[in-house]
């Protein structure tokens, strides 16, 4: 729900301030919309008119992406509750319930998705860009610490083997986390091969 | 289905008013058409079809606890 006042002022830009400090708020967070520009008159005193505002509260960001999953999960007829914080990089979602299985999909797939997609919602009317991150039951963290455990173990293999081995299709993060795994391996260095989606991790002998 | 679809699509483009989806009821799949705004086609596509494919499998997730196969055209 947005909230909307009306102000009125000598001037435009006193109307305004006089909004914001009611609604305790930055110019950046409200929409104004000048009913009348007011007029100073001849000396103040023939034909004055006072000015009037109507300031609107933007719905924040992280309201906003809130707004979108609830009604997707609504409609999607899943169960699961969410949380909602934001600082001014990023937003970060939380969500847990029953139905967390569905929302991840294969390897992570639909979490990436609608990651993907609230990021379009938030970033859709310009302002600074924000990131949207989103964990469900500590997914993430979760994979990360399989991709950490899985690259040590592959890069024995290399060492062992002598030969390269290529990992299959990872997202830019979840490569990320590989190349930065095995970065100090003495042996053993990683590039990424291939386009998007596609990308792959190699790791192999230096 | 349906509403699932306007849902998302309704948030990422500039004329919501222009959303269409129509139903084609298959025996095991379900064929959503969406049409939007010409001026939203890229909204709804992206680069190299990014959003359209985030779009999909959203779509697909919702499927799997309808036990149904659905597929999403974007119509011209």
């Amino acid at each position: 729900m947005s909230t909307v006042l009306e102000k009125m002022g000598r001037t435009v830009e006193e109307a305004i301030s006089r909004a914001l400090d009611e609604l305790k708020v930055e110019r950046s967070q409200v929409d104004v919309e000048v009913l009348d520009e007011g007029n100073k008159g001849i000396f103040g005193l023939i034909g004055t008119k006072t000015a009037r505002v109507r300031v609107t509260l933007k719905e924040t960001p992280g309201e906003r992406v809130k707004k979108f999953l609830d009604e997707v999960f609504e409609k999607m007829n899943l169960n699961v509750q969410m949380v909602v914080e934001e600082d001014d990089k990023a937003v970060y979602v939380k969500i847990e319930g029953e139905d967390s299985g569905i929302i991840i999909g294969r390897r992570g797939e639909t979490l990436e998705a609608l990651q993907f997609l609230s990021c379009l919602v938030v970033n859709n009317g310009k302002g600074d860009y924000k990131k949207v991150i989103i964990d469900i039951e500590n997914y993430r963290k979760r994979r990360e610490d399989t991709l950490v455990k899985l690259s040590h173990k592959l890069a024995e293999r290399v060492i062992k083997s002598k030969k390269n081995i290529t990992l299959e299709p990872m997202s830019p993060y979840e490569r990320r986390i590989i190349h930065s795994t095995l970065q100090n391996n003495k042996y053993v260095k990683t590039y990424s091969i291939g386009d998007e989606p596609n990308r792959k991790v190699v790791i192999s002998l230096k | 289905m349906k509403e699932l679809l306007e849902t998302i699509v309704r948030a990422l483009v500039d004329n919501p008013d222009e959303i269409s989806v129509n139903e084609v009821e298959g025996e095991k799949s379900l064929i959503l058409e969406l049409r939007v705004a010409p001026g939203d086609m890229g909204k709804v596509i992206g680069k190299q079809g990014r959003i359209a494919k985030a779009i999909r499998t959203v779509m697909k997730a919702a499927a799997v606890k309808e036990n149904k196969r659905v597929v999403v055209e974007i119509i011209q």
